[in-house]
């Protein structure tokens, strides 16, 4: 069993990785926007930004592996089983970890969705 | 499973009725600890008993409505919903009229545009979205074994906003009068006086705004009541799902709905005055209004959609007689979902002619949402399949529920595809996808919703027989209505056609929807009657007659206002079956708050994660300023939208004064003593200041939603500069640019100033350095009055005028926005002042000043942000 410095899971550390989602889509989204405006030449070269949103999907997508890997770890840890439906502390904080685990999954496909579109295409079409 | 018998000595049938009105048994303030009671003997429970029933009891005759308790407000709040709803049904019938034969004249086509347009406004707007509210003001606190919500006057206030914003757009169609733009009131077209005349836009932009409030009033409530009014021992791993879904459909609504009360005041000053943020002549752009619409608009989907499947979520494990299969995976659902959701919006404007590398983001966002959402269904029918399933009337429309959503939401996956979009773009297609969705994912749910949950509002079953008839004819006449449409639409039939020439394939199809919509109609009256009739030799309901496990299912029969006769201790996710005995030793009061010793109403506050009890909180009980604070806050917008700029000014200062009688009158009570016992020997506080009081989280939460419109705003001025070839425009650029730098840098050094009056205000109050507090709540009220001046004053001094061209319109609009909040902060801080002088805020009971110091901080960032933007960007560019 882990022991040490582990994190003490709350609602923030659960929505932490759907936030790196929010933060990654954003700027994607804006700075390719940015780009691309007024939008007159739909030919114009985008290389820089898509340069940029792959950074920034690598950067998001370690961020959230990192989630990931800490939660399960710690799920592992604490026992691993299903359900997490006892009155202790303990379990809570196993539900907390166990939720975390699946969102971050969801948040790292999510990541990868919102890069493909950069990863097609080359301009501003 | 429950094989709980009820110890109905216990309760009110044991013969022993106690009437409100014997005064000489309540003996308030004479009553022992709860401690110390024998809540074995009868006559203690007798007493503790007519003493929760007093204070609970709703107000008689006329101060009927002067009720703020959650019970009264919530059926008013989900009887409101569904009269609107009833109001937009028949508009939908009208326009399947018009549309059943080619050619037809039933109605005009002026007043077709507004039926269409209010049939949709409506039931989005004063029925999918409230009915939420309404449903969570009513289910949360009995789910959670709670008195009452933390803030029922803000509910009670909230249900008037919405019955007021709600009958001022409806009426407005008995006038000839309503909005005739489509629900989502795309510019140009309802901007401009030639193409929109009359008052149409402005009643829905001001009556939609003004419901937005109650909205926003109810997230803050249930956040705040998920989060801090759970039972002792309910850890967040053992909360009902429908408690993790109104966490986050409240949370939604605090980042939905604020872009697009940012969208309503740009849209709202263009239509009055002429600036010009959607006109491309003087730089606007109409795109503007489609993103802070969507923004809002395609979130509110889902705000719609969760908490419907939430009650199923509530419904599914009882009738399959077992615990949900997968609670982590539907927190996952809903939380992803919820994220999720804020990543869709551009999916409407495939068709505007964006990049369609921009297309691409929100096409495979709109993918990845169906994960979570699949996630939920499988959790049900998985859950179905685990169980031993007992067939009902709330399970036929369970799974008439689920059948129909997922037909909506695989031809949600086709348009999401911007390709096939193209094609089906603002046809018939979209409008049978769009009902699909919300007819199956919301009211179908909310159907199964009230035959499940009626026995616990009404005392009795509704009729199994009228249910089944209901549920037929609605599921034949919703499929035959709808499903012709995706043909339709494919054939070429454009949305919102007033009518169609016959022999193009249309009449068929059209035909065909029009008898399924009258059909669908039936079965729906059939409900309403069912819920309607009389029924007064019917015997009543057993208590918990479903044999559910939660909560909510300790509601007596007929019910009692109190609540919950005390608070339970809860160490499982479905009490009712997995706590023996819980139902007796709730109703002999052997658990918390059994009594009501001092004739206070009375809730428990517990902690976030473990719900370890923090407080005893003083609720506030029934009053007329509520309604007074809605009437004149309704006054200011609908003298607002016919011009009357005087009478407007007027009521604007009555609100303001009746929101702060209700305030002083009935917030930040002083208690008579610091602690109380609550029972089982525990000692709790009354009071409580800072982070651990609910008023400190609402006003946290309040001024996110606060932040999320400010920065909408923001948005929209880098939204111009991105779209603008030169922003700020040549012609603005003299020899200083825009608002200058001197004044807005004045105006932030004061704000700097009143901020940090406000932080030492707050220091030197707790330290009991009285005058100096004092002081610096006066200074910094005034401080702050001058740096709104000073923000105003900068693109006055340099002459921006707002009609000529969108940048001094963004300008002003940010310096405006600011001054508002900074003229707010200074009321605020001379109320403190105020509270102080009075002796009703002191060093030991300061939520006053330590809620506006919270408020304050985020008014510095405000500032700095508006100074940032209007005078440190253009230098930068």
């Amino acid at each position: 069993m882990a022991t040490g410095n582990k994190t003490r899971d709350t609602l923030w550390t659960l929505i932490a990785a759907p936030t790196i989602w929010a933060v990654h889509f954003a700027l994607s989204y804006g700075s390719v926007a940015y780009g691309c405006a007024p939008n007159e030449n739909v030919f114009a070269d985008i290389g820089g930004f898509r340069i940029f949103v792959g950074g920034l999907t690598v950067v998001a997508l370690v961020g959230i592996g990192f989630i990931f890997a800490r939660a399960l770890g710690e799920w592992r840890g604490n026992g691993g089983r299903m359900p997490h439906d006892e009155d202790t502390a303990a379990v809570r904080e196993r539900f907390l970890e166990f939720s975390t685990v699946l969102l971050a999954g969801l948040s790292f496909i999510a990541v990868i969705y919102t890069a493909l579109p950069v990863a097609l295409m080359a301009d501003c079409r | 499973m429950s094989d709980v018998t009820l110890d109905r000595s216990a309760t009110r049938w044991a013969g022993k009725r106690d009437d409100d009105d014997v005064p000489a048994e309540l003996n308030f303030g004479n009553v022992p600890p709860a401690s110390t009671r024998n809540q074995e003997d009868p006559e203690v429970r007798a007493g503790q008993e007519a003493r929760l029933r007093h204070v609970w009891a709703e107000p008689k005759g006329w101060r009927y409505w002067s009720a703020v308790n959650n019970t009264e407000v919530g059926l008013w709040y989900t009887a409101t919903s569904f009269a609107f709803m009833l109001f937009a049904g028949v508009l939908g019938l009208m326009i399947r009229v018009q549309l059943a034969a080619p050619d037809n004249d039933f109605l005009t086509a002026s007043f077709y545009n507004q039926v269409y347009t209010l049939h949709g406004t409506v039931m989005m707007f004063l029925f999918a979205v409230p009915i939420f509210e309404a449903v969570a003001i009513i289910l949360l606190p009995q789910m959670l074994g709670a008195r009452d919500l933390p803030f029922p006057r803000l509910s009670a206030f909230g249900y008037w906003c919405f019955l007021i914003g709600g009958v001022f757009v409806c009426g407005s169609i008995f006038f000839g009068a309503a909005p005739e733009g489509g629900w989502f009131m795309y510019p140009p077209l309802t901007t401009q006086e030639r193409f929109s005349p009359g008052y149409g836009a402005d009643i829905w932009l001001l009556g939609l705004s003004f419901i937005e409030v109650a909205s926003i009033a109810a997230a803050v409530e249930l956040i705040v009541g998920t989060l801090k009014c759970r039972p002792p021992g309910m850890r967040l791993n053992l909360m009902p799902l429908y408690a993790w879904y109104v966490l986050v459909v409240a949370g939604m609504i605090l980042f939905a709905f604020p872009p697009l009360i940012a969208g309503d005041i740009l849209f709202e000053l263009e239509r009055l005055f002429n600036w010009p943020f959607f006109d491309p002549e003087r730089g606007g752009d109409p795109m503007l209004w489609q993103h802070l619409f969507w923004i809002f608009g395609h979130p509110e989907v889902y705000i719609v959609f969760l908490p419907a499947i939430a009650l199923l979520a509530m419904i599914v494990p009882t009738f399959a007689r077992r615990p949900i299969v997968g609670y982590s995976f539907i927190v996952l659902a809903a939380v992803g979902t919820g994220f999720l959701s804020f990543g869709l919006w551009v999916h409407h404007m495939f068709a505007t002619g964006l990049p369609a590398i921009s297309l691409g983001f929100f096409s495979a966002a709109s993918e990845a949402v169906a994960i979570p959402t699949a996630v939920q269904i499988f959790v049900f029918v998985a859950t179905l399949l685990a169980g031993r399933v007992i067939y009902s009337v709330p399970m036929l429309f369970v799974s008439g529920a689920l059948a129909i959503f997922v037909i909506g939401g695989l031809t949600g996956v086709m348009v999401a595809l911007a390709p096939f979009d193209w094609q089906a773009h603002d046809t018939y297609f979209v409008v049978g996808h769009l009902h699909y969705v919300l007819i199956g994912g919301m009211l179908f749910p909310v159907v199964a919703g009230v035959y499940y949950f009626w026995p616990m509002m009404g005392g009795r079953r509704l009729s199994d027989k009228l249910g089944k008839i209901a549920f037929w004819l609605m599921f034949v006449g919703f499929n035959t209505a709808f499903l012709p449409m995706h043909w339709s639409g494919l054939v070429g039939m454009p949305r919102r056609v007033w009518t169609y020439p016959a022999d193009i394939g249309l009449d068929l199809p059209n035909l065909v929807s029009s008898v399924g919509a009258f059909v669908f109609a039936a079965g729906f009256v059939t409900v309403v009657w069912d819920v309607l009739r009389p029924r007064n030799g019917e015997p009543y309901a057993d208590r918990n007659t479903w044999n559910a496990g939660t909560l909510e299912w300790l509601a007596e029969v007929p019910d009692e206002a109190w609540g919950v006769r005390s608070v339970p201790i809860v160490t499982s996710r479905y009490p009712l079956w997995e706590q023996k005995n819980l139902m007796a030793d709730v109703d002999m009061g052997r658990f918390y708050m059994p009594d009501a010793e001092e004739g206070k109403r009375e809730t428990m506050v517990t902690s976030v994660l473990d719900a370890e009890p923090v407080q005893c909180l003083r609720v506030p009980g029934p009053t007329f300023m509520t309604f007074w604070a809605a009437i004149f806050l309704g006054a200011v917008f609908i003298l607002a939208t016919f011009h009357l700029w005087t009478l407007t000014l007027a009521t604007a200062v009555l609100a303001t004064g009746a929101i702060l009688v209700w305030l002083w009158r009935g917030t930040a009570l002083q208690p008579e003593k610091d602690e109380k016992d609550v029972g089982l020997g525990l000692k709790l506080p009354l009071y409580a200041s800072g982070p651990k009081s609910v008023g400190w989280w609402a006003m946290f939460i309040t001024m996110t939603g606060d932040a999320t419109a400010f920065v909408s705003l923001v948005f929209g001025y880098f939204f111009y500069f991105t779209v603008s070839p030169v922003f700020p425009p040549p012609m603005m650029a003299g020899e200083e640019i825009g608002p200058g730098l001197a004044w807005p840098l004045v105006a932030l050094a004061l704000f700097a100033a009143s901020w940090l009056a406000a932080i030492f205000a707050r220091n030197t109050n707790k330290a009991a350095s009285l005058g100096t507090a004092r002081l610096l709540m006066g200074a910094g009220a005034l401080l702050s009055l001058a740096a709104s001046a000073a923000i105003l004053w900068g693109p006055y001094v340099t002459g921006l005028v707002p009609t000529v061209h969108v940048y001094p319109a963004t300008v002003w609009v940010l310096a405006i926005w600011t001054a508002c909040h900074g003229a707010a902060g200074a009321l605020m801080l001379a109320y403190c002042l105020a509270r102080s002088l009075a002796g009703r805020m002191t060093p030991t009971h300061d939520i006053d000043i330590v809620n506006v110091a919270l408020y304050w901080h985020f008014m510095a960032g405000t500032a700095l942000v508006t100074v940032a933007t209007i005078a440190l960007f253009p230098l930068a560019v």
